[in-house]
């Protein structure tokens, strides 16, 4: 080549400039993986050999009302063996869509389609199972009743996630703050003989375990997940000493909270299968809704939410701009204490009316991915969380009614829900920016 | 009526431990005057200007506003007194709007806290409309380009009632022509009754643009200037000493073509195509400078050469041999000397001695090594060569690199690089951070080592730099080579390259704007200063002139059809 060479513009024709506002196609047009096209096409795969081919010679009863709904509805019956067919068919249709888009004109599916395969995939596996249990009916209402009471806790974890993680701290500590909510909830509801103080005091003990979280991890700059991890095994240490020395010790005493009273709402609450959700729950449960609606919109409709995402983005912008960012972190994390308290209550004053060692079970975690896979956004880690609550339920059912699976497979379902759905689903979603990075001025 | 505001800095000093950064600094910045504060890099300017938006509390000293002191607890403090700062490094948040980024922290609500962003976006759209700023008010951004978003932090200032706005270094990141269009703003802010405080290094905008120059030099006030002050003497009160602004260098005698790229394209782990297809050869003894706005594919396509790339499509020949593919240790042992564009992140360890830095690459040969084991004498006796050769300035070769001054540490990775027979040199931001002293010299042993017969290639985004080491210039926009040309290629025509614009469209689209009578950038990388002279009438006369040539040619853009 001679010194003086030039190259011809890409792309454009010669003579044409080319469009300096717009980046290019190279630096902007996202990837279009294989992964999702070849994920689908397995599971569907998957689900034609064991839903269809290897699916079972009966009918499935579907329950849809209960007893005392105001007006009954047919329960739905259908052929275990065809709907195998017919669904994983439709699964691997949905499957072959994709790939045909991704190899002829290499582009993603559209958003609808992983959601219908899913819903399609639930479908069928539920035949399915139900189809080869042994007594092959179910209650569809009881099932999406009981999956939201599973989900209560994990939805109030996640949001105490998005609190805290919006405002740029990791909260590993969920499952230490459930615990610590729990336990209080029972031993104050004991003591006083009323829930409802058990309620407040799960929210004070939340918040309690949540500011020895921000003062080491904003004050002393602690590792975050360090002292996240830490507090978990502290709270549950600590629990489970205290069940074991005082509640045991005098159970009428101290561990015999009572339960809150489930408010039916009238009317309202005999609406098959929406009614119990929605209008027939404790305290807690409703509480669960309007804390999902309130932090939606505190966090993006208000000041105090755009302060709080700004300092968990991008702290410096936020402090040159008069924000005190330390102190936003350290309220909201002890607002997201509170918020996970409250739902650690509802394992001790409505599920059941005592508190055993590690009564939580691992939810906490469960709720860090359930604000995860809902994108840092409460009503998307709502319905992460009614996933995570529905896998749950599922399994519990699936075992009573008895299923061809055996039981401690079915045990890992809400666990490798948590895996794939994350894993899979999500990609690469991306978190608040300065999460879980201190902000030291200067 | 413009309120407008005398601001003043007595005697401030500023400690970091035993380090002064502003050693009684005395600054007057006049109502509705453009300021400049000239220095090198860590003379201690941002620092100053810190101090001033109450971000650092001053050791010493006091802030005067209208002849009365005042005390900045914080920003909040600074903002309420009347004083904005555009940052170097914006303090926009990416995946929030302009209006939301515009009302953070002074939000305007409706009852119940809820945010009034239409108030917001009605003053956005007033201040736009006032200035000429083309901003959307609901544009993220992370999509806008980097001229608009020191736009947004303009506003942001406006918005909160700024009467002097800090800028600190604003044209780092920008094309000329965004430093063009900025300059413009900056004197329409000032028609308007606003001072600005301009901090900046380089010398042609601060004359460009100034009414007061003071410099400052190793935290001291060394003397003011006025804009009509010769580009020497600026230098070299910035410097201290005199400093030959313009390279000595005999034109380029190339031989054979060794150094071969074609078709490389890098994808990043996003899927982005980073580098995008670009083919360009290298003759020993030439210099090829890749020039470009940061961030438009030059740390990838270097890093590529040297085999840091995982995802690299293409061909790489150097002597006719692939480097492509091959280790990151293969491909020095080729004989390719690189000099990575962040020193302190991958040209040395901070930690270990500048002799050790000396031989990193080199550690396991003789004369260094025997076996398993090292010979600390060699070690040190190369040190002491290489620091005499290169003239790095330390009392000894077994000091930490990381004590040393950027020019220094710069020397310590160019020596290591030089140091062995090369086939290829490459430096990415070879003067980056450098003091105007270091610079001189490493320009010297940059062309020392082409006329020795080594294929050059410098990536900088200086275009004066490039204009200055160049024997020819390749432009990358957006992973793409828009074009190589000669040297002497004017700056207008590199600056509309570098904005996108192919080689035959810039020099058509400059010499259209010549003819038309507008300003155009000064080839010779000497200030207008007629320009300088009197900004005020020119502002009037001609209020934004600048502004257009860029927009024209984006908004009538007519294709880029790939896939």
């Amino acid at each position: 080549m001679s010194t003086t060479a030039t190259a011809p513009v890409p792309g454009g024709p010669q003579g044409k400039p080319e469009k300096a506002k717009e980046p290019a196609q190279g630096m902007s047009a996202k990837p279009v993986t294989w992964k999702l096209p070849v994920t689908l096409a397995v599971l569907a795969v998957v689900a034609f050999i064991f839903f269809g081919l290897l699916g079972p010679q009966s009918t499935a009863k579907f329950g849809v009302s209960s007893g005392g709904d105001f007006f009954q509805l047919p329960a739905i019956e259908v052929p275990a063996f065809l709907s195998g067919i017919v669904l994983s068919l439709v699964l691997l249709g949905l499957a072959g869509y994709a790939l045909v888009l991704k190899v002829k004109q290499n582009r993603r599916p559209p958003r609808w389609l992983p959601v219908v395969f899913t819903v399609v995939f639930v479908v069928a596996f539920l035949i399915w199972v139900v189809g080869g249990a042994r007594t092959p009916s179910i209650s569809l209402a009881g099932l999406i009743a009981g999956s939201v009471t599973l989900a209560v806790p994990i939805v109030f974890g996640s949001l105490s996630g998005v609190l805290c993680e919006r405002a740029g701290v990791v909260n590993i500590a969920i499952e230490g703050q459930l615990l610590g909510g729990a336990f209080t909830a029972a031993i104050v509801a004991s003591v006083t003989d009323n829930p409802y103080l058990g309620l407040l005091a799960a929210a004070v003990a939340g918040a309690l375990v949540s500011m020895v979280l921000a003062v080491f991890s904003i004050k002393y700059v602690v590792n975050q997940i360090i002292v996240g991890v830490v507090l978990n095994v502290l709270v549950s240490g600590l629990t489970g000493f205290l069940f074991s020395t005082v509640m045991q010790a005098n159970k009428e005493m101290f561990n015999s909270p009572g339960r809150l009273p489930i408010i039916e709402i009238p009317v309202l609450s005999s609406i098959p299968v929406l009614g119990p959700i929605l209008f027939k729950q404790s305290v807690v449960g409703y509480l669960m809704y309007v804390a999902v609606i309130v932090v939606w919109i505190g966090l993006f409709k208000t000041k105090w939410g755009l302060r709080v995402r700004s300092v968990g983005e991008h702290p410096q912008a936020a402090d040159t701009l008069g924000i005190k960012v330390n102190a936003t972190r350290f309220w909201n994390v002890t607002l997201g204490g509170a918020v996970a308290g409250i739902g650690g209550s509802f394992f001790t004053l409505v599920a059941i009316d005592s508190f055993t060692k590690e009564i939580s079970g691992g939810r906490g975690f469960i709720a860090l991915a359930a604000m995860i896979l809902g994108r840092w956004n409460p009503i998307g880690a709502f319905f992460a969380a009614l996933l995570f609550g529905f896998a749950d339920n599922l399994q519990s059912i699936v075992t009573i009614i008895g299923t061809p699976v055996p039981s401690q497979f079915m045990a890992m379902l809400p666990y490798l829900v948590t895996v794939f759905a994350v894993a899979g689903l999500v990609g690469r979603s991306r978190g608040p920016a300065a999460s879980g990075i201190p902000y030291v001025k200067g | 009526m413009v309120r407008v505001l005398k601001l003043e800095l007595k005697g401030i000093t500023k400690r970091f431990g035993s380090l002064v950064a502003n050693d009684h600094i005395d600054v007057v910045v006049e109502p509705g005057q453009i300021h400049c504060l000239l220095g090198e890099n860590g003379a201690g300017k941002s620092t100053l200007m810190n101090v001033l938006y109450g971000l650092y509390e001053p050791t010493e000293g006091q802030i005067l506003i209208d002849d009365k002191p005042v005390t900045f607890r914080g920003p909040g403090d600074a903002m309420a007194a009347g004083i904005g700062m555009v940052h170097q490094h914006f303090m926009l948040v990416p995946v929030f709007t302009v209006a939301e980024n515009v009302a953070l922290g002074a939000e305007t609500t409706k009852a119940g806290g809820f945010l009034n962003l239409d108030d917001t976006r009605r003053k956005i759209k007033e201040i736009s409309d006032r200035y000429g700023f083309d901003v959307d008010p609901d544009a993220l951004i992370e999509d806008l380009p980097v001229g608009v978003q020191q736009r947004v932090e303009i506003i942001k200032a406006l918005v909160r009632d700024a009467k002097v706005l800090i800028l600190d270094e604003p044209t780092a990141v920008l094309t000329p022509q965004d430093t063009d269009e900025l300059l413009d703003i900056l004197r329409q802010l000032k028609s308007h009754g606003t001072s600005i405080v301009f901090i900046s290094h380089k010398l042609r905008e601060v004359k460009a643009v100034s009414d007061t120059i003071t410099v400052i030099r190793r935290g001291k006030v060394v003397g003011t200037a006025d804009p009509g002050a010769s580009t020497t003497d600026l230098a070299s009160l910035m410097v201290g000493r005199a400093v030959n602004l313009t390279l000595d260098k005999a034109p380029a005698k190339p031989q054979e073509t060794t150094f071969q790229v074609k078709d490389l394209t890098v994808i990043a782990p996003s899927g982005q195509h980073v580098v995008d297809g670009i083919s360009f050869d290298i003759a020993r003894g030439e210099i090829l400078a890749v020039a470009g706005v940061q961030g438009n594919g030059q740390t990838e396509l270097t890093e590529a050469i040297l085999g840091l790339q995982e995802r690299a499509h293409g061909s790489i020949l150097l002597d006719g041999e692939e480097l492509l593919g091959r280790s990151v240790k293969d491909v020095l042992n080729a004989g390719v000397g690189f000099v990575p564009e962040d020193r302190s992140v991958d040209g040395l360890i901070g930690t270990f001695s500048i002799a050790e830095n000396l031989i990193l690459d080199r550690y396991d040969k003789a004369p260094f090594a025997k076996g398993i084991s090292m010979s600390p004498a060699k070690v040190l006796e190369n040190a002491k060569t290489r620091i005499d050769e290169f003239d790095v300035r330390t009392p000894s070769g077994s000091l930490a690199a990381g004590t040393l001054s950027g020019g220094n540490q710069q020397k310590v990775v160019m020596a290591r690089e030089l140091s062995r027979p090369l086939r290829l040199f490459i430096a990415s931001q070879p003067t980056r951070g450098v003091d105007v002293g270091s610079i001189e010299f490493l320009h010297k042993r940059i062309v020392a080592e082409r006329d020795h017969g080594t294929p050059v290639m410098i990536v900088s985004t200086e275009l004066d730099e490039v204009i200055e080491l160049a024997d020819r210039i390749a432009v990358l926009y957006k992973g793409k080579l828009v074009g190589i040309v000669p040297a002497g290629t004017g700056r207008d025509v590199l600056g509309l390259m570098m904005a996108g614009l192919s080689p035959q469209d810039a020099l058509a689209d400059a010499a259209s704007r010549q003819q038309a009578g507008g300003p155009v950038v000064q080839h010779t990388g000497q200030p207008a200063d007629q320009h300088a002279g009197q900004p005020a009438e020119r502002t009037a006369a001609d209020p934004a002139p600048a502004a257009q040539p860029v927009q024209e040619p984006r908004s009538g853009a007519v294709g880029d059809d790939h896939e």
